[in-house]
């Protein structure tokens, strides 16, 4: 095999999104050494697409809001199966996390009073997500980058992570390639931080990037790792349904926060037939009491529209009107801000949207309704990890952001990812550099182990692999999208599970033409072990969940199970094969019970 | 749709550099991204391009698309001349790494040169307190994805090559920290002795080819000239700091 150069840090962050360069800024300052490995360039991650904002509860838009408030919204747009410590961490730390950013050049939108400006989002109850624009994760990552590149950080860009490093139980660091050359690299360290982001990738229609292939999440398993709540996936009730090229392109769900309409061909508001239980106290009834909220500055006088209920309820809702043949001509509903905002404010307050209709679509949004349908968005489940300080079950390996779970529960608010990747970003850092500095010695590197990843990794390049590995992966989206899509059921479940295992075959036998040097083919040949990985994850903790919940919705079981709120699936490696199980949560104290019940008296059920 | 023909300038770091015709079937609403990726997927899987988002947010799908830097991702296919090939080539500015991706690392080294942002101190109740409309100039700015069509475009970069000139998107970087309500640093010396801005002869290309619309010679450069100018080519502001042992400043 061909030779590896070798690099040590203390700490490596494998992922450079918003949790990745928060993790390596924390770690950093804890002063230990730093690696940072991304597979794209430094501010390309996937952070960047991220529109509508980030939710903390800094009271400027509406001084009634607190961490309590936000902590109740969390749990319950999470249908409560949140690890309920990671909610309250993210309700209490969100608001230093996001005047930080502010402190290292962050110029978010502002109020009249000259504070951050925060805009109203679905599942929130008060006006909550500081914001530029739309086009709020573009803000973050580049204040982290140009934070961040000041802070004695080693950034390696382009460079794919194959496996983590063990000694014994341990990680020992992480080994991989460059993508320039194909060369390949090993990173030793005391810690890794993983902080890889989604797997939007095992699907057709995403609004994910090609970096969302569940890459931690292998990484992860295949070094021991458990994994939690992988059927919670969110599908984002809007995204752009035509033309075919962009299906799946995120439309922000600032565009309903600022006033955005849904209605169906027959042009009626359909959101306001099917709002839950749950949130019937502070939803408005009527459209005009709707328009009294949106109209209102401090967003006081009056009740929220339908329109911004939780998304696994507002994408339900689409996919329903469209296969009862409501839909849109292209097979979405209409979504209309024109009709409730001058040109000009649309234009203002919502500039990324415009453009992107303009130039994608050839529509103009501030004299048209957008088309949109649901599209897979982001993933609740991940990596297990302990809350307080992200570790997973593999000593040395934290985890934080997307591709880490339980803060979420069955489905994330819009808003509380990107606040979740400084909060627990921060966390991860400044655990892994703890656990490094308190110990001396790197852990072995074994040779063996390195060779054993560059054979299986040089593998396509063999004679005898017939598979084209853009074949595999479209089959693989198109079986994921049919059979683990919003709507879930026992005989497409097993037959994905089939499915995946016939796939995996297939990509055992996978031929890549050219050389090492970038070549996407043999990218997306080594991708594909991730996937598969996290699509029988899914589909596994999927088939065992006999209910629907949030982001996991069963045709065969429709209502929510008071027995399985008690639980959260774990899945782990048995004997070469993938076994899931449903593990109690811890009881939640007292002081935070409180809070769920003070607030309305309705505990979650669907 | 109908058949287009696609040429493609294949090459590696080293060696000869080729165009490699394609024939492929243009479907409705394309992207010219689009088009390398169904080549990708059909008839070169080693083709190689870099992109991330397809959403014109990230950056890094820039090319030369008939000759004109673009991202790929936001060029539609049915705006160019139909029934014509579409020539695809990678930003000539930076070096090949291989078939349409370069090597943009220079613009990360420049990057780390420029002095970080000094904000001042928080307001007693913590908060920073600054209006919409002062936040306005440096928002403009921050809009910059990054995708350094301006770069390659830029004459003084890419027909001088000069590696000590920052180029239009770190002027663009030092005018938001300029204008950044909170900032304090001064890097008008800078400007002047590191960053190259006397090369620029305002011929406003870099604004042309920004995909963000951001008026970079008029917002960013020209206002930055000025304060350099005013700073250390104005007599009478020199004679007067002279005479009270001041420093040229930027704020």
């Amino acid at each position: 095999m061909a030779s590896y150069e070798t690099h040590e840090h203390d700490v490596i962050v494998i992922g450079a999104g918003g949790a990745g360069l928060r993790a390596a800024i924390e770690a950093s300052a804890a002063g230990v050494s730093v690696g940072l490995i991304c597979k794209s360039l430094l501010g390309k991650a996937h952070t960047v697409m991220a529109e509508g904002g980030m939710a903390a509860a800094l009271g400027n838009s509406n001084p009634d809001d607190s961490w309590q408030v936000h902590f109740r919204d969390t749990m319950r747009g999470g249908k409560m199966v949140n690890d309920w410590r990671m909610a309250e961490l993210l309700a209490k730390e969100a608001p230093q996390r996001v005047l930080e950013l502010e402190e290292w050049g962050a110029l978010f939108d502002r109020t009249k009073e000259g504070l951050i400006s925060q805009r109203p989002f679905g599942g929130h109850r008060y006006p909550r997500l500081a914001h530029v624009g739309d086009r709020t994760g573009l803000e973050m990552i580049k204040t982290l980058q140009n934070h961040g590149i000041h802070q004695g950080i080693e950034v390696y860009m382009e460079c794919t992570i194959l496996d983590l490093m063990k000694d014994g139980d341990r990680v020992a660091g992480a080994f991989g390639y460059w993508r320039e050359s194909g060369n390949f690299v090993m990173f030793r360290s005391k810690a890794v931080v993983i902080a890889t982001g989604g797997i939007g990738k095992a699907y057709r229609i995403t609004s994910n990037s090609w970096e969302g292939t569940g890459d931690g999440i292998g990484l992860a398993y295949r070094a021991g790792a458990e994994l939690l709540d992988m059927e919670f996936v969110q599908f984002h009730p809007t995204g752009m349904v035509w033309p075919p090229s962009v299906r799946g392109l995120l439309v922000t769900e600032g565009v309903r926060g600022d006033g955005g309409v849904l209605r169906n061909s027959e042009g009626k508001r359909f959101m306001f037939d099917h709002v839950p239980p749950v949130y019937r106290a502070e939803t408005a009834e009527t459209e005009e009491e709707a328009m009294t909220w949106i109209r209102d500055p401090q967003h006081k006088a009056g009740r929220r529209p339908p329109e911004l209920l939780t998304r696994d309820v507002v994408a339900r809702c689409i996919r329903a009107e469209v296969r009862e043949g409501r839909g849109s001509p292209h097979g979405g509903v209409f979504l209309d801000v024109s009709s409730m905002l001058d040109a000009e404010t649309i234009k203002r307050k919502l500039p990324g949207m415009y453009h992107q209709f303009m130039t994608l679509a050839e529509l103009d949004i501030t004299k048209q309704p957008m088309e949109v349908g649901p599209t897979c968005h982001y993933h609740m489940g991940g990596i297990r990890t302990e809350a307080d300080s992200t570790r997973t079950s593999v000593p040395g390996l934290f985890a934080a952001g997307e591709c880490a779970a339980g803060l979420h529960g069955a489905n994330r608010l819009g808003g509380n990812s990107l606040t979740d990747l400084l909060v627990f970003g921060r966390r991860a850092g400044k655990y892994a550099a703890e656990y490094a500095k308190d110990r001396a010695q790197f852990p072995a590197a074994h040779e063996e182990q390195a060779k054993a990843i560059a054979r299986a990794a040089d593998a396509p390049f063999d004679d005898g692999g017939t598979e084209n590995p853009y074949q595999i992966l479209q089959d693989l989206q198109q079986s994921m999208e049919t059979l683990v899509g919003i709507v879930r059921t026992r005989s497409d479940l097993e037959q994905s599970i089939e499915q995946i295992q016939k796939l995996k075959a297939r990509a055992g036998k996978v031929r890549v033409e050219g050389n090492r040097q970038y070549n996407p083919g043999w990218h997306y040949a080594l991708d594909l072990r991730n996937l598969l990985i996290v699509s029988e994850a899914v589909a596994r903790a999927a088939l065992q969940r006999k209910e629907s919940r949030g982001g996991h919705t069963r045709e065969d079981y429709p209502d929510a199970s008071a027995e399985l709120e008690k639980v959260n699936s774990v899945l782990r490696p048995v004997n070469g094969s993938m076994a899931c199980q449903h593990v109690a949560r811890k009881p939640m104290p007292e002081e935070l019970k409180k809070i769920l019940d003070a607030a309305d008296g309705v505990v979650y059920r669907k | 749709m109908a058949q287009t023909t696609v040429r493609i300038l294949r090459g590696e770091r080293t060696g000869k550099r080729d165009y490699q015709e394609f024939n492929i079937d243009i479907e409705e609403g394309w992207v010219v991204l689009d088009v390398v990726h169904a080549i990708q997927a059909q008839q070169a899987h080693d083709l190689a391009v870099r992109w991330n988002c397809k959403a014109g947010k990230c950056g890094s799908c820039s090319a030369e698309v008939n000759g004109k830097p673009r991202l790929m991702c936001m060029t539609r296919v049915n705006q160019l001349p139909a029934g014509k090939p579409i020539t695809i080539e990678p930003l000539k500015r930076f070096p090949l790494i291989k078939d349409l991706v370069t090597d943009v690392r220079f613009n990360y080294r420049v990057n780390k040169t420029i002095k970080p942002f000094r904000p001042v101190p928080r307001s007693p109740d913590g908060t920073y307190r600054m209006m919409q409309i002062d936040v306005d100039r440096s928002q403009e700015f921050h809009t910059c994805i990054e995708c350094f069509l301006c770069q390659d475009v830029c004459h003084v970069m890419r027909d001088h090559g000069r590696e000590d000139f920052a180029g239009p998107r770190f002027f663009v970087r030092i005018a938001s920290l300029a204008m950044h309500p909170l900032d304090t640093e001064n890097r008008l010396q800078d400007l002047k002795d590191v960053h190259g801005l006397g090369y620029c002869n305002i011929t406003k290309c870099c604004t042309e080819v920004c995909p963000e619309s951001i008026h970079i010679t008029d917002n960013a450069i020209i206002p930055l000239k000025e304060r350099v100018a005013g700073a250390y080519y104005d007599p009478l502001a020199w004679l007067w700091r002279k005479a009270l042992g001041k420093q040229a400043h930027s704020k």
